[in-house]
């Protein structure tokens, strides 16, 4: 059995290659081959969101995709939002509203709300919410959550 | 969590990945990997090798032949849901596609992974048996469809003979003047369906001209819901023809319960009759 293949991923605009086992799961790869680890790995069971990143233009659960199948892709973490030391207008939100608390879901959350915003730049209170379903906030904060999303879409020209 | 370790293999068409199957002892196809790739941290399914046909370009796409919707394999839940060909034509399969698990699931989930994983707390299979869809396959005898309904042969069993692969579904248009509905009872957690129904009725001069209702989360395949389809045809689809309809399911359930922590057989079967009755207002309330 050949154990490992070798990958190319594009991560944040950035060529990242090295050699894999076909089950290695992206977020590893994100985490310790790129050593990227804003990504984090909560549930491992695609339900909590904070391992999502922006895979090829949509969003995507990185602990349920394999490395091997995204080589080739283009990858975006919560690494790439930030524009050297401005930051995202959803960060800026986030960090206005208090909308984290220990911030272990925060990237799962901002790419989320990131992708609301790409495809409903005004979108209404319920919206938000339904866009966020698949993020889990443990220390419960979403109030301050779905408020951030709001105050960015006004600041990115929607709301 | 790490899967058993494996090979891949990645298919460029898919004569290639039949190809690929043949080759190589206990391969199993990936497409979004959804559905295998949990089942692979379980070591649920621990395949010696993975034919992956996610980049196959020509199994994505939806367009309407003939009267019908073919979809190919790897088009994700998120383009079928926001497809207007499918709100126009299957609006029930829209529905049902757009309330999988969350946003970024359905981005990468894929409706030929789907029903071949079949999952029967899944939604797509449940819409598609009640559309009456058929699976397009691909194999070394060459291509075959098989009827959804025919399609399971047991818990995440299927049809399917060894190294072919479902290459894409399809849905006849619904007829004028129907009305249909998907209505879920989900997992709070899992987002997986309780209890899913879909219900298509018809409705020609006041009265039920024809009506399909498949319930999917209470049996281990999905039950076609042949009682409650008797009792709406020729009825008014009034509410008292509606609640007489959905009393008659309980007759319904002949095959493998489903039971877990969460939700026992008996209230599976009880919560059916709750969202069945829902999805019945809904779809009569559309049709004519």
């Amino acid at each position: 059995m050949k154990l490992k293949v070798p990958v190319e991923i594009t991560i944040n605009g950035k060529s990242c290659s090295g050699e894999v086992e076909p089950r290695q799961l992206l977020v590893h790869f994100i985490r310790e081959n790129a050593g990227l680890t804003g990504t984090k790995v909560g549930c491992d069971t695609s339900q909590c969101g904070t391992c999502t990143v922006v895979l090829d233009g949509s969003t995507a659960k990185a602990c349920t995709v394999l490395t091997v199948q995204a080589s080739g892709s283009s990858v975006t973490t919560i690494e790439g939002f930030a524009d050297g030391a401005n930051l995202h207008p959803l960060q800026e939100a986030f960090w206005n509203n208090h909308a984290l608390q220990c911030g272990f879901c925060t990237p799962g959350m901002i790419i989320a709300a990131d992708a609301i915003l790409r495809n409903n730049p005004s979108p209404t209170r319920e919206e938000i919410r339904q866009g966020l379903e698949g993020n889990i906030c443990r220390c419960t904060g979403y109030q301050n959550i779905v408020r951030a999303v709001e105050q960015a879409a006004e600041t990115m020209g929607g709301g | 969590m790490y899967p058993a370790n494996t090979t891949y293999h990645r298919a460029g068409s898919v004569a290639e990945a039949v190809q690929l199957l043949a080759d190589n002892e206990g391969a199993k196809v990936l497409a979004g990997g959804h559905s295998l790739i949990p089942a692979m941290k379980l070591r649920l399914a621990a395949p010696q090798a993975l034919v992956d046909i996610g980049h196959i370009a020509a199994l994505r796409g939806i367009s309407l032949e003939g009267g019908s919707l073919v979809i190919g394999a790897l088009t994700n839940f998120a383009t079928i849901a926001s497809s207007e060909l499918v709100q126009a034509n299957a609006p029930v399969l829209a529905e049902a596609t757009g309330v999988v698990g969350d946003p970024a699931v359905r981005n990468r989930g894929t409706i030929g992974g789907n029903v071949s994983h079949g999952d029967p707390a899944s939604d797509p299979p449940t819409a598609l048996t009640a559309l009456g869809a058929t699976y397009n396959v691909s194999g070394p005898g060459g291509e075959r469809s098989i009827a959804a309904s025919d399609f399971p042969t047991g818990l995440l069993e299927n049809a399917l003979q060894d190294n072919e692969i479902l290459t894409g579904v399809s849905v006849p248009a619904l007829a004028p003047g129907s009305g249909s509905a998907y209505v879920k009872f989900p997992h709070p957690a899992s987002r997986y369906a309780v209890v899913g129904v879909a219900a298509i009725v018809a409705s020609q001069g006041g009265s039920c001209s024809s009506a399909s209702v498949v319930i999917g989360g209470v049996e281990t395949t999905p039950t076609r819901a042949s009682s409650v389809e008797a009792a709406l045809v020729g009825s008014d689809l009034g509410n008292d023809a509606l609640d007489a309809a959905a009393a008659a399911v309980a007759g319904d359930f002949t095959g493998d319960p489903m039971s877990d922590i969460f939700a026992s057989d008996e209230y599976r079967r009880a919560m059916a009759a709750v969202y069945l009755r829902r999805a019945l207002g809904i779809a009569a309330s559309r049709a004519g």
